[in-house]
Parts: structure tokens; C-alpha cells; sequence
């Protein structure tokens, strides 16, 4: 990122230096002494400073009243990995990123070479499958917790319609996660889908008309043509995806609260449920200074390697 | 869907893809469309009903589930406390990355661009990392159980998208217009008010509808910071909700309807801005 805004900076600097040099003193320090501090007081006080502070509290037993006085060095990350909950927590993470990337990616790509065309009630469609995203996470989760309901919800009647017994998806530790992934599944598709339509609609067609001259078939164009133009955007969506995955918490809370016996906790609702509700300060900001890390180096190892030159 | 099939079906003689086409577009159709309506309906069923009859429209039709909720003070303060937070939490992330996006795209000075790259560190990790530290800093700064001690948090942690995204769109404006106005002794703070902001109306329109709704929808910020519940947004009252009523589905189906309406309105009429804020603009990010 900081790579692109040099470039810009660079090539926009012929317009600006002649005035500049030849005005000396044109008021520009000034406007910038009062144009940045708020902005940049703000993102100090509320952004960068809980972040270090976070690595300085991990360092202590602490329940946040008073001063941290209790030294324990580098424990809270030894409790942290040493906790099966956190294990688990973060095999939840690699497992959203799994189904994000192996199915919702598809689907997204698949809808979006249907609906970037042209026909009756397409935009309604992309609209309909845009929905959910727009909605919020706790509504979202509380709308599946009754369709998973085992007395009421919708996919309890299907099951006794079929005269079988309703399943408690939530309420069994080997199914809460797969009825996580499946309203993860639902909420964050139709974001990807209109990140591809965009790509697709700002594409030549020029390039798709003439290898059908040249006498490739659908699925040629498709796979030759097509989709390696889409590989920038593809490289964006699986950002996103996996970004999204690993901060993934209010979707859980309303649907399991990361239960039972932690088998559905994502990182941050495991960072939630044993670090802030109990105010066991160094514990959450070990997990903390952990998902930073994991976060960190993700977004600029996937940077440097894949979208070097967007 | 018929539309679809019925389109396809009128170009071409019969196109089996087409019509496998039409059906995974169904599939997904009803996929996303069915917990929806059954949201809907459900809030004028019945419980009884809910229970045998789920998917269909409702055989009495429960008004008073709706209008019991719509005529409390409840959900009208909760609506009030989210508006009162969403949109400080706007109108501030505005003024104040439209000034810095100013101030990045027109003065160069020593360290600028450095300045610029440590502002957009806040895009690589989420608020979740340091919301123990950050807890304690607002409670410290005496803000707790306050709206600002959810406004300011939410400005900071918006700033680093807006601040890209209008830095892009300033730089984009025609350079003659500064040039031409510093000839004339206009001054930046001046061509900044004058010029650069009533010409960039699309983008702070993108950028204050991110904000609103991400502002909007937020949970963990106000559960963290918030304690009273008469200051309570939408997420975190309708959570309080479902924990009085839990077995009340279809009261609990109609107050998520009713919270997700200004949503769902905003959706439609704010269409252009929202999709292309939210995907666009990530994008551009």
C-alpha cells in the first residue's frame, strides 16, 4: 500500500514543486499543522496506543483495576497456547478461511459470470444476493439461531416432515461450527459476488469476442481468457476473506456465544468470553498481540507476494 | 426466476445451459430469500403457528406482535441511540479524514507520505486485537457507558479507509483549480472549503455511508463500552431481547423485522452508495 502512495506522490510532484518553491511561505505548514492533528491524534490515542499497550499489559496478571503490577513475563502467552480452547478457537479460524475460499469463492465467481450479464431481473438478483451483507452480524446470527431452532425453526419442521427427529445444530459440538460456516456462507457471498461483477463489467469484451472468433469454445474463453483476467481480483477476494475470517465475532455470539464447551469459538469470541468478561487483562492481550501478529504478517506477507503490482 | 427461464427460453431454439443457469440462480434465490421471509411472516404468526406452519403465510395474521414493539419506547430508543452514534460517528469520520485526506493529497511536506503510511496501518488488523487496552483507555478518559466512548473509537478505527479513499478522489481533481486559485491568493484552507469539498459530494457520500453502516450494524465496540441500557444501540438491545423472550420466537421474529427496516429502506434508496462503498471502495483500498 505505502509502495503505491509513494509512486503517486512521486509522479504528482512536478505539478506542485514549481509553486511551491516559488512560494516560500504559502500558508502550506499551516494548513497541514491544523489539518492533520485530528486525525492523527485520534488514530494515536485509539488505535495505535491500545496496540502497544495490549503487548505491554500481556506481560502481567492483571483484572484492570488499579496499576498492572504483577510481572509474569511471557506466562499469558504460554497459558494462551497451552489452553485447548484457543487451539481450537483458532483451528475455527483456518476452518472459516477453508470454506471461505473453497466454497463461497466458487459460488461468488460462479453467480457473478451469470449475473454480470444482461437480462430481466438480473440486478435484482445481484441486489438479493448483496442483501445479507448489508445486514448486521447480530441480526443475522439471531435469524439463523431460529431457523436452527430445534422446536420452532424452519429446519426442524423440514426434518419431522420427513418424519425424522430435529437435529439441535447448535446445542452439539460436532455441528455449532458447520452452523457457523453455513451462515458465513450466507451473510459474506454476495460481497464477493459484486466485487467480481465490478471486475467483470470493467472488462474488455473486445477480448472474450475475438477468442470466440478465433473458435475457442465456452469453457475455453472461460478458463483462458476470463478467469486469468480476474486473478487481481481474486487475490483481493481471498484478502478479504481470510481478513474477515479472523475477525470474525459478531456472527457467533447470537448463534452459540462460541458453545458449547467452546467447540465453535472463533479467536476474537475466545479473546471475548476469556479475556473481557472476566477482565483478565494480560490473558486478552495476549490473544490480542496474537491475532495482531497473525493479522499483521498475513496482510504484508499477501502483499509483497501476491498483489505487488495492484 | 420465471423471467429468467422465460428471456432465456425466447433467444435461443432450447440451451441446456441456460437452464442449468436458471436453476443454481433459483437455488441460491431460495437459499438466501427463505430466512428472510420466514423472518417476516414469522413476526405475524402466532407461536403455535410458527411451530406448525413455518414456511407458509400466516392463517390469522398477528398484528399486534408488530404493533406491540412499534408502540413501545423501546425500540424507538434503541433506533435513537444507534442514530445518535452512527451519525456523530459520520459526521466526524468526515470532517476529520476529509481534512487529513486534504492536507495528504495537496501539501507535500518533510514526511508526509510517511505520515500517510502510518495512518493506513490501522486497515491491517481489526479493533477486536486491543479492545482490553482500548476498554481501559476510555474508561480512564472517563468516556465509559457514554455515546462518545463508542463514537470516538469507531472515527478512529474508520479513519485509515476514509482518509485513501478521499485522499484518491482529491488528488483526481483537476489541478489547474489549486493552481489557479493560489495564483488568485486563495489560501488551502480556503480552496478546501470553497472548491476541493463542494466538488467531491460523490465521494463523501461513499465514505459516509460506509461509516453509517458499519457504524450501524457494530456490536463489540458498544458491548465493551456501554453498560446502561437506555443508551443501548439497536445490535446489543435486540441481543438483550432475545434473552427476555427466549423461547418467544415470534415476538423476537418480529423485532428483528422491525431493526432491520431502516436497514433495508437505506439498502434500497442508498443502493448506488452502499455497493459502491462497499465494494468499490474496499477495493480501492
Amino acid at each position: 500500500m505505502s509502495g503505491r502512495g509513494d509512486a503517486i506522490v512521486i509522479r504528482s510532484r512536478p505539478f506542485h514543486g514549481p509553486a511551491a518553491k516559488s512560494r516560500p511561505s504559502d500558508g502550506r505548514l499551516a494548513t497541514a499543522l491544523i489539518f492533520l492533528p485530528p486525525a492523527l491524534l485520534l488514530f494515536t490515542i485509539f488505535v495505535v496506543m491500545p496496540i502497544g499497550e495490549a503487548a505491554w499489559f500481556s506481560g502481567f496478571n492483571w483484572n484492570g483495576f488499579g496499576r498492572p503490577t504483577r510481572w509474569i513475563g511471557l506466562d499469558n502467552y504460554r497459558f494462551v497456547f497451552d489452553s485447548r480452547g484457543f487451539g481450537i478457537a483458532f483451528r475455527n479460524n483456518l476452518l472459516i478461511i477453508a470454506v471461505s475460499l473453497l466454497i463461497q469463492l466458487p459460488l461468488a465467481l460462479s453467480l457473478a459470470l451469470i449475473l454480470a450479464e444482461r437480462f430481466r431481473g438480473a440486478v435484482l438478483l445481484r441486489m438479493l444476493f448483496f442483501l445479507p451483507y448489508v445486514l448486521a452480524e447480530v441480526a443475522t446470527g439471531l435469524i439463523f439461531s431460529f431457523i436452527y431452532d430445534g422446536d420452532y425453526g424452519l429446519l426442524a419442521s423440514i426434518f419431522r416432515a420427513f418424519g425424522a427427529e430435529a437435529p439441535h445444530l447448535l446445542a452439539s459440538t460436532q455441528t455449532s461450527m458447520l452452523a457457523i460456516l453455513i451462515v458465513v456462507v450466507w451473510k459474506y457471498f454476495g460481497f464477493h459476488m459484486m466485487l467480481f461483477i465490478a471486475a467483470l463489467q470493467g472488462m474488455d469484451p473486445n477480448l472474450v469476442e475475438a477468442a470466440r472468433i478465433d473458435g475457442a469454445s465456452r469453457w475455453q474463453v472461460l478458463r483462458h481468457v476470463v478467469v486469468p483476467l480476474l486473478y487481481p481480483t481474486i487475490r483481493l477476494s481471498v484478502f478479504f476473506a481470510v481478513v474477515g475470517s479472523l475477525q470474525l465475532f459478531d456472527l457467533v455470539m447470537p448463534l452459540t456465544r462460541g458453545g458449547p464447551a467452546d467447540s465453535s469459538n472463533t479467536m476474537v469470541s475466545y479473546l471475548y468470553n476469556n479475556g473481557i468478561s472476566r477482565m483478565r487483562v494480560g490473558f486478552g492481550s495476549a490473544i490480542g498481540v496474537i491475532l495482531f501478529v497473525i493479522c499483521v504478517t498475513f496482510a504484508v506477507t499477501y502483499k509483497r507476494w501476491f498483489m505487488r503490482n495492484e | 426466476m420465471s423471467d429468467t427461464l422465460a428471456t432465456a427460453g425466447r433467444r435461443r431454439p432450447f440451451d441446456p445451459v441456460l437452464l442449468y443457469k436458471a436453476l443454481f440462480l433459483a437455488v441460491v434465490a431460495v437459499f438466501v430469500a427463505v430466512p428472510l421471509l420466514a423472518t417476516v411472516l414469522g413476526g405475524f404468526k402466532s407461536l403455535g403457528e410458527l411451530r406448525t406452519n413455518p414456511f407458509g403465510l400466516p392463517q390469522v395474521w398477528e398484528w399486534q406482535n408488530y404493533a406491540g414493539i412499534l408502540f413501545s419506547g423501546r425500540y424507538w430508543q434503541l433506533l435513537w441511540n444507534s442514530l445518535v452514534i452512527s451519525s456523530f460517528t459520520v459526521v466526524l469520520t468526515l470532517i476529520i479524514a476529509s481534512m487529513a485526506a486534504f492536507a495528504f493529497a495537496h501539501l507535500h511536506f518533510f514526511g508526509s507520505s510517511l505520515l500517510l503510511s502510518y495512518l493506513t496501518m490501522g486497515l491491517l488488523f481489526p479493533a477486536a486485537t486491543a479492545i482490553l487496552p482500548l476498554f481501559i483507555k476510555v474508561r480512564d478518559l472517563g468516556l465509559l457507558d457514554s455515546y462518545f466512548g463508542v463514537i470516538l473509537p469507531q472515527v478512529a478505527f474508520s479513519l485509515a479507509m476514509s482518509v485513501l479513499l478521499l485522499r484518491r478522489f482529491f488528488k483526481d481533481l483537476p489541478h489547474e483549480l489549486l493552481e489557479a486559485a493560489l495564483v488568485d491568493g486563495c489560501s488551502y484552507i480556503g480552496f478546501f472549503r470553497h472548491i476541493t469539498l463542494p466538488l467531491s459530494g460523490p465521494i463523501l457520500a461513499t465514505v459516509g455511508t460506509i461509516t453509517f453502516v458499519q457504524s450501524w450494524n457494530s456490536y463489540l465496540l458498544p458491548l465493551v463500552m456501554l453498560n446502561s441500557d437506555a443508551l443501548y444501540p439497536w445490535p446489543l438491545g435486540i441481543m438483550v431481547y432475545q434473552g427476555e423472550f427466549s423461547a418467544d420466537w415470534h415476538l423476537i421474529l418480529a423485532f428483528i423485522t422491525l431493526t432491520l427496516l431502516p436497514t433495508v429502506l437505506l439498502f434500497i434508496f442508498a443502493q448506488k452508495y452502499i455497493v459502491a462503498g462497499l465494494t468499490a471502495g474496499a477495493v480501492k483500498g
